[in-house]
Formats: structure tokens, C-alpha cells, sequence
């Protein structure tokens, strides 16, 4: 794929878990074109935010990972020095909980211009400039006496939308969102969304959208992929993932969500719980919990296959094409 | 669709190993937490037998042999008035562990009940007696034995109570913290609204969840105890010679040392340092299980 | 800010009214007869009696006799010495100076290589982590007294290296004599503070805020000095400050055993001679030294954590 700004090809995780090695992302494939943004949706244990520090080459020590990441087509594992400082400007990470995410006893000045004072040569008063007029494209006013105040005095919505600004100060080409709006209310989410999307579309930046919400996404993104158990199991443009999905999980999310149109006896769960890629039954890893189960399905693993603009991992995606829409309880 | 090879580790559950999981009681300690039980299980058999144990009269002097280096019959020669070293090794075991043993108990009876108290009441009881605490805390142990030293004639006994007395505000500000988290939490509430009585509550539900955490303080406490007796015996304060006393042996035999004989103060010294250590590792450990039980 | 350091000072009143007070009382409940001690043992005639009781004000009550005292410590005066018939004060002047000179000599060791030890444990793991577990756990365990008469045993006795005994005089001459007693002082404290030094350093290592740093390609060493080193200076500097405050009770044994004549020894000497004005005095001076330092020590992590002295407020 030669336009896209960023992709992965067969990633494969490992972490040391209990002493052994355990695999925690499989195969993971995907890209995003300059401009494009992509939703990851997934439950706990997914591999989502994992899949995101893959990108950003902040896997925790003693991982171990085959496949490779291209960003600009080079491969991100290879950069060294130079290239490596301007991989990290190029790409800009949002965490999901702000609080713990910034330095307690700095500034938020500091917090937001060390990476231009330190990596870039750009001088303080420079660095601040920029931090006060970034502050203000995110909502906030007073940026300079904002500058002089230390985290615990702004609460979460303020804190992520400082985030974001910091995240933005060194005009990445790529930002990873990782769950952004979790930690804080349902009113500040919104808020904090419609920011990040905004300034995404003005700077015509690419976004990897993490997020356990396939609504959310859905708003926000263009393509939508869903990760289940470590591994890929559908990829495709938003609305035709949440109208009419490929994969039985992705029904089963769709479903899941309860809606207040029409009567409903019971909230449509998907069975069981989710699994990490190290608890995955033998074969395809949804097979313990699917509806739609045959042999074929816990005899083999299904490979990622690309069908109707997109790409799904099911053995029986073709045959079910069409009649998951109305979620789980379909036969 | 090909089957893919599958990755050992991603299936099944690894099969239980069986493995000797410690002593009850010492379980989570590991091999350094059992093996300082071990040295300290000794160490309390020597302080109950001591007397009997000794070879010789840990007392009967004999100033021809004062100094005279280790010989068949005496592993560890003689000290400064010809008393067998050995043999007042281990009749010192006694005062040695068992002031830091009461020093220990009186500390954390006080100490606990004062934290739960105040944890458990809060407002003015316990700003007032938390106040009172840190004046306390004001008084190093040594300055505080010092003064009780004057007031009463110096024993083991004053020099225990002291001790006690100093250190009562730590154990009681740090259980205090403990209760404080444990007082917030739901099942402290559940059993309020069920109608127990306060002391009830305190006593068998708050009470039990700190057995751990005193436990674990107590042999960090044990300690510092030993090693503050220690010092004040040193100085004279606290056990005085000629009682066999470690702490005592190590001032004794300072004229030893100046001499060239330091196998007095030696001897003794590495006993106090081989139990503390001892002590030290073991509360560590167990100050570590009890904090993964209760998060 | 303000509110901060004025609560601070008043507890810090309050709490040395309240230390004097207990220390008097103390001393007031001591046996023995002032009058007999003065008198040496002479018998005396009522009006001795009398007018003896009259110079010391032994016929006061407890509280006019506290207040005097206390108001005689306010300006240095602590009485006279019942045994060496010299004022409290000008015996403690005399001796407080090496005290401070041995306290001063071993938190500086305490402070170069517990702090070392504890980065060096808390950055690398592996080998060098369990040598600074190992020898910390050593070390914490060899009380200031042991440690003493074995440094004196090897270094002085053995290789006379070092003297025994005493102070010296000039400067070299002084630390040559005061080096063995700060390394048996320092001893076991280095082992606290290594231990949380390396507690500090492992907890900041891991937390988001630096994998934050780390994420934005600022060189490792970068973020250790701002964002690890920096936040674990707060406990460090806590520790460091309690250990200190420590210290000059902490000396008295040391001073017995190098027979330097500081302020500890000559507390312990005149315990056991029953000499209560210096008792008082010293005891004294020595929780007040404690109180301040502490203080000095919650004001230290006022300025370097700022959600301390600016409170909990949100936007």
C-alpha cells in the first residue's frame, strides 16, 4: 500500500505474563492513509491500546514483536537518532487519562513545551507562544496564566484538551488517540470529541481512534476496525460495518447497544466474557461465544480475508453476508 | 482458509505444578523470610535456655583468664574479667530478645488501640490524641530513656518502658492510616447499619483485617527495639554490668578492643546484628504479603 | 503559601511549649534532695536551709518554677550545673560544636552514598539491584554502637589508620578524629535512606507521566533528571531530613564510645551523675533541634510538591 501514511503488516505481540511469554496481539494488519481516520474497537483485553503503543514503539520492556509498522514507508523499528526524533514529532500520542499522564509537580507550561524546548531547540518564549495559540484552538482562553498552573488545578476535561494541544504543538502527520474521552464525563466527551475532530479535519492529520465504543467511532471516523482476543476480525467503512457487519462479533456489538426506539425485553449480551489472545480457544478465537458456530470454526483459525471494501475474519463470512444486522439472536 | 500453526502458549490452561508452598503461617515469605524465622526460632530457644544451655557459669570470673583467646572447652575464650565468652553469649540471649519483646507488646497494645480508637472516632478524639502523639514523636527513644533513667534508677525494666513510651506515636500513626482506609471501607458500613456495636465491629472485623499489617510492624519494630536496647544497655542505661547482656558485652569489652581483644564486643555484636537482620527481612516479607492480601 | 508556613510554625511552638513542660515535669519527679546535693553532704543549719532554698527558688510552686525555667531557656539560660557549679549554658556552648561537626560530617555520608546506592538500585535492575538489597539489609541492621567499636577494632586498633579517641585539633586533625565516629553514626541510616531513595526512584520510573516524556522522544536521560529524579526528591528529601533530625540523639552513642565530648556524651554523663539542670537543658536542646529540623523538612516538601501548598483545586 504504497499512499498510506501508516501500516501495519502481520504485528505480532508478546509480553512476559506470569513469567511466560504470552501473546497479546496476532497478526494485526491495517493501514491509514494521510488524512484518513481510523476507528479500533474492541473490548478489555482486545489488544487495542497495545496495538497503538506497537505504533508508537511503546511496547513495555520485554516484549517481543514480529511484523513490521511503516510510517512514511520506513520501518519504525528501524529508526534511529535523527529519524527517531522525527518519528516522535511526527506522531503524537493522546492517553486516556490526563491526571496520570502529566507530571504532577510541573507546570503546564513546562509540561507542554518540553518536547519543543528539548528536541527541537525552539526557545521558551517561542515554545510558549505556540502553546498559548494551540490552547486557544482547543477552547481555552487564558492560556498564559493557564501556562503557570500546575495539573491538579484544571480539572480532566481541561487537563485531555491540554493533551491534545501538547499533542499537536509539533504538527504530527499521525495521532493516536487512545480511549481520549473515557475517563471523563458524558458532557466533557463531547466536548473533547468534537475538539479532536475538528482540529483533525482543519490540519488534515490522520487519526488512530482507540475507543470500546463502536458509536463513537462510527461519528468520528471513517473506516472502523474491530479487534477481538489480539486479533483483526473486521475492517471496514464505518457505516457499512455498523449497518450491515460482516463478522458475528461485530453484530454482537452493534446489538448490544441498548436502545431507547421500540420495545426491548432484554439487552442483547454477547455470551460469555472477553478474552485476552492468550485465553483464545483453539481455532477462531470468537468460537466459544459465537451463535453462528460449526466445527470448521474451532477446528482452524480464519485468516483476514477482504470482502464488500474492507476485510473480515470469519469462516463463514460470505454465507452470513447480509443477515447480521439485527445482532445476536439470529440463526 | 488455511489452518495456521498455533501458538503454544495462546491455548489451554498451564497445568498446575505442585509445588511446597512454605511453612503455614510463613506462606509468601520465601526462601530469605523462612530461613530468618529459622535463625530467630533459634534465638528464642537460646533466650528460654540460655542458662541451661552454657557450659560454664556465665558469671563466675576468674581474672587469670581474663582475655585468654579461645580454647577446647571454650569456643570463644574469655572476656575482660575471665568469664566464659561463650557461656555469657548465651545467657545474654535472654535480656537481649526479651526487652524487645515487651518493648514490642506494650507498644503495639497501646498503639493499636489508640489507632483504631481515633480511626475509629474520629473528630475531636482524635485531633487531641493525635496531637498528643506528635509531642511524643518529638522525643527520640534515646533522649526519652534517658530522662525515665534519671527519674527511676536505669534496669531493664525503665529502659522497656521508655522504649514503649517512644514508640507507641509510630506504630499507633501508622495502624491509624490502616484503620483509617479500612474504617471507609463497605463492610465496616454493612455492619454499622446491621446494629453491631462499635467495639464489636472494632475488635472482630476491623481489628482482624490489621492482624497482618501489626504483625508485619511488629517485627519491623522488634527491630529497632533490639537495637536501641542495645544502646542504651551500652551506655549504660538500661541492663547494667555485670548481667550478661549483649548490648552490655559490647561496652564491656571496649577495653578489650582499645587492647586488641575485640572477640568480646565482637562476639556479642554479631549476634545483635545477625537477629536483627534476621527480624528485618522476616517483617519486610510479611509487610509485603500483607499488602498484596489487601489490595 | 502563607496560611501553610504559619500553621507550621505555631505547631511547631506549641509542640516545644509542651516537649519543655514534659521534660520538666520529669525532671521534677527525680528523687533525691537538691539541697543534699548542693550541700555535699554537710549538715546544715536552718538558715542554710532556708536561705539556699531562697537563691534556687525551691519553694515555688511547679508551675512559677516551670515558667522561670522556660523563660531562662528563651534566652540561654538553662541553670547551673549542680555538679561542675557552672552555668548549663556555657557547658553546652563549649561542647555542641563537635556534636554538630559529627552530625553535619555523617549526613553528608549519609546523604553521597545513600542517595547513590538507591539511584543505582533504582535505575538498573539485575546485578547491582541485589548488591545495594544485600548490603542495605546489612547495613541496616548494624546499630551506630557496634559499628563503632568494630571501625575501632580494624581502623584504629588494627591498622591505625585512624585515631580513637578524641577530637584534634585544627581542621585536618579534626576530621581525621571525627571519620571513623560520622562512618559509625552514618551507618545503619544509610541503609534507609538507599532503600527509599530506590523505592522512590523504581515508583516514578514507572509512572504514565514519564512513558508521556518517553512518548515524545525526549532523551532517557532527560526524563530521569526531570521527571523521575524530580519527583522522587520529595520523598528522598523527607526521609533524608527525618534521619538527619535524628541524628543528634542518634550521637550520643557514638560520642561514649570515641569519647569525643559532645553534647550526647556529656548528656549520658550527667544522667548517671544525676546532674538534672544539665539533663534538662541538653534534653532540651536536643528536641528542639529534632522539631525545627522536622519543620524544616515539611517546608522543604511544601516547595517541591505543589499540591501541597496550593491545596486541591480544580479549574
Amino acid at each position: 500500500m504504497s499512499d498510506a501514511l501508516l501500516e501495519l503488516r502481520q504485528v505480532t505481540v508478546r509480553l512476559p505474563i506470569s513469567g511466560e511469554q504470552r501473546t497479546v496481539l496476532h497478526d494485526v494488519s491495517f493501514h491509514i492513509r494521510p488524512g484518513e481516520a481510523l476507528g479500533l474497537v474492541g473490548e478489555s483485553g482486545s489488544g487495542k491500546s497495545m496495538t497503538a503503543r506497537a505504533v508508537a514503539r511503546l511496547l513495555p520492556p520485554g516484549a517481543d514483536s514480529t511484523g513490521t509498522v511503516y510510517f512514511a514507508g520506513n520501518d519504525v523499528a528501524a529508526l534511529k537518532g535523527a529519524a527517531m526524533r522525527s518519528f516522535r514529532a511526527e506522531v503524537a500520542m493522546v492517553f486516556q487519562d490526563p491526571r496520570a499522564h502529566i507530571n504532577p509537580v510541573r507546570t503546564i507550561g513546562d509540561f507542554m513545551t518540553e518536547a519543543l524546548r528539548t528536541n527541537h531547540d525552539v526557545s521558551r518564549s517561542d515554545a510558549a507562544k505556540r502553546a498559548v495559540s494551540l490552547l486557544a484552538e482547543v477552547g481555552i482562553a487564558d492560556g498564559q496564566r493557564r501556562l503557570e498552573q500546575y495539573p491538579h488545578e484544571l480539572s480532566g476535561g481541561l487537563l485531555q484538551r491540554v493533551m491534545i494541544a501538547s499533542a499537536l504543538l509539533t504538527e504530527p502527520k499521525l495521532l493516536l488517540a487512545d480511549e481520549p474521552t473515557t475517563a471523563l464525563d458524558v458532557t466533557t466527551q463531547s466536548d473533547v470529541m468534537a475538539i479532536l475532530d475538528e482540529l483533525r479535519r482543519e490540519r488534515g492529520m490522520s487519526l488512530l481512534f482507540i475507543t470500546h465504543d463502536l458509536e463513537l467511532a462510527g461519528a468520528v471516523c471513517d473506516r472502523t476496525a474491530v479487534m477481538y482476543a489480539g486479533q483483526l476480525v473486521e475492517e471496514r467503512t464505518s457505516s457499512a460495518l455498523h449497518d450491515d457487519p460482516l463478522h458475528p462479533y461485530t453484530a454482537g456489538l452493534v446489538g448490544a447497544r441498548p436502545r431507547i426506539d421500540g420495545d426491548v425485553v432484554r439487552l442483547a449480551a454477547i455470551p460469555g466474557r472477553p478474552r485476552s489472545a492468550f485465553e483464545a480457544p483453539a481455532g477462531c478465537a470468537f468460537s466459544d461465544r459465537c451463535v453462528h458456530v460449526v466445527d470448521e470454526c474451532r477446528a482452524s483459525r480464519p485468516s483476514l480475508e477482504p470482502l464488500d471494501g474492507g476485510s473480515v475474519r470469519c469462516h463463514r463470512a460470505v454465507e452470513l453476508r447480509g443477515t447480521l444486522q439485527e445482532g445476536v439472536a439470529h440463526g | 482458509m488455511s489452518a495456521i500453526e498455533l501458538d503454544p502458549g495462546v491455548v489451554g490452561p498451564v497445568p498446575a505444578t505442585r509445588k511446597w508452598r512454605g511453612v503455614p503461617g510463613l506462606r509468601g515469605t520465601g526462601v530469605a523470610g523462612h530461613l530468618s524465622a529459622l535463625v530467630l526460632a533459634i534465638a528464642g530457644f537460646v533466650a528460654v535456655f540460655g542458662n541451661m544451655l552454657a557450659p560454664h557459669d556465665p558469671d563466675l570470673t576468674n581474672l587469670s583468664y581474663a582475655f585468654v583467646g579461645p580454647q577446647p572447652g571454650h569456643p570463644l575464650g574469655f572476656d575482660s574479667q575471665g568469664r566464659d565468652l561463650f557461656s555469657r553469649i548465651l545467657a545474654g540471649a535472654r535480656s537481649s530478645l526479651l526487652g524487645p519483646t515487651a518493648v514490642v507488646v506494650l507498644a503495639m497494645l497501646v498503639g493499636t488501640f489508640l489507632a483504631v480508637a481515633t480511626a475509629w472516632k474520629g473528630g475531636r478524639f482524635d485531633r487531641w490524641v493525635s496531637a498528643g502523639l506528635d509531642v511524643l514523636f518529638a522525643f527520640p527513644a534515646i533522649v526519652l530513656a534517658i530522662i525515665v533513667s534519671v527519674i527511676v534508677q536505669p534496669s531493664l525494666l525503665s529502659a522497656t518502658i521508655a522504649l514503649s513510651i517512644a514508640y507507641t506515636p509510630y506504630i499507633a500513626r501508622v495502624l491509624r492510616s490502616a484503620a483509617l482506609r479500612e474504617r471507609a471501607r463497605d463492610y465496616i458500613a454493612a455492619l454499622e447499619v446491621q446494629g453491631l456495636r462499635a467495639w464489636i465491629i472494632c475488635v472482630r472485623h476491623l481489628g482482624r483485617n490489621l492482624v497482618p499489617l501489626i504483625v508485619a510492624q511488629g517485627a519491623v519494630l522488634f527491630g529497632y527495639a533490639m537495637v536501641d536496647l542495645a544502646a542504651i544497655s551500652f551506655l549504660g542505661l538500661g541492663v547494667r554490668p555485670p548481667q550478661a547482656d549483649w548490648g552490655v558485652m559490647v561496652s564491656t569489652g571496649q577495653s578489650g578492643v582499645l587492647q586488641g581483644y575485640p572477640l568480646e564486643s565482637l562476639s556479642a555484636g554479631v549476634c545483635i546484628i545477625a537477629v536483627v537482620i534476621a527480624v528485618n527481612i522476616l517483617g519486610e516479607r510479611l509487610t509485603e504479603r500483607a499488602n498484596s492480601v489487601s489490595r | 503559601m502563607l496560611k501553610f508556613v504559619v500553621r507550621r510554625l505555631m505547631m511547631l511552638v506549641v509542640t516545644l511549649f509542651v516537649a519543655s513542660f514534659a521534660i520538666y515535669s520529669a525532671m521534677y519527679l527525680a528523687p533525691g534532695n537538691p539541697i543534699a546535693a548542693l550541700l555535699g553532704g554537710r549538715t546544715p543549719t536552718p538558715e542554710a536551709i532556708a536561705v539556699l532554698e531562697e537563691r534556687y527558688h525551691l519553694n515555688d510552686p511547679f508551675i512559677v518554677r516551670y515558667l522561670r525555667w522556660v523563660g531562662g531557656a528563651l534566652h540561654g539560660d538553662f541553670g547551673v550545673s549542680i555538679q561542675l557549679r557552672q552555668e548549663v549554658s556555657t557547658l553546652i556552648s563549649q561542647r555542641i560544636g563537635t556534636t554538630v561537626q559529627l552530625v553535619l560530617y555523617a549526613s553528608l555520608i549519609i546523604i553521597v552514598v545513600g542517595v547513590a546506592l538507591g539511584i543505582l538500585g533504582g535505575l538498573r535492575k539485575g546485578l547491582v539491584d541485589n548488591v545495594v538489597i544485600v548490603a542495605t539489609t546489612f547495613s541496616a541492621a548494624v546499630p551506630s554502637f557496634v559499628a563503632s567499636i568494630i571501625l575501632l577494632s580494624v581502623f584504629a586498633v588494627n591498622l591505625g589508620w585512624f585515631p580513637a579517641l578524641g577530637t584534634g585539633d585544627g581542621f585536618v586533625d579534626q576530621v581525621k578524629h571525627l571519620t571513623l565516629p560520622a562512618v559509625a553514626l552514618a551507618f545503619s541510616s544509610i541503609a534507609l535512606v538507599a532503600r527509599i531513595t530506590r523505592s522512590a526512584v523504581r515508583e516514578e520510573l514507572s509512572r504514565e507521566h514519564v512513558q508521556t516524556a518517553v512518548s515524545r522522544g525526549i532523551p532517557y536521560r532527560t526524563v530521569v533528571r526531570r521527571h523521575v529524579m524530580r519527583n522522587a526528591a520529595i520523598p528522598i528529601t523527607t526521609v533524608v531530613g527525618i534521619t538527619v533530625a535524628s541524628l543528634f540523639a542518634a550521637s550520643a552513642v557514638v560520642e561514649r564510645a570515641f569519647s569525643l565530648n559532645g553534647i550526647g556524651a556529656y548528656l549520658i554523663q550527667a544522667a548517671l551523675s544525676k546532674d538534672i539542670a544539665v539533663v534538662q537543658g541538653i534534653s532540651l536542646v536536643i528536641v528542639a533541634i529534632f522539631v525545627v529540623v522536622n519543620a524544616i523538612v515539611d517546608f522543604l516538601y511544601a516547595v517541591l510538591d505543589p499540591r501541597v501548598s496550593l491545596g486541591q483545586a480544580a479549574a
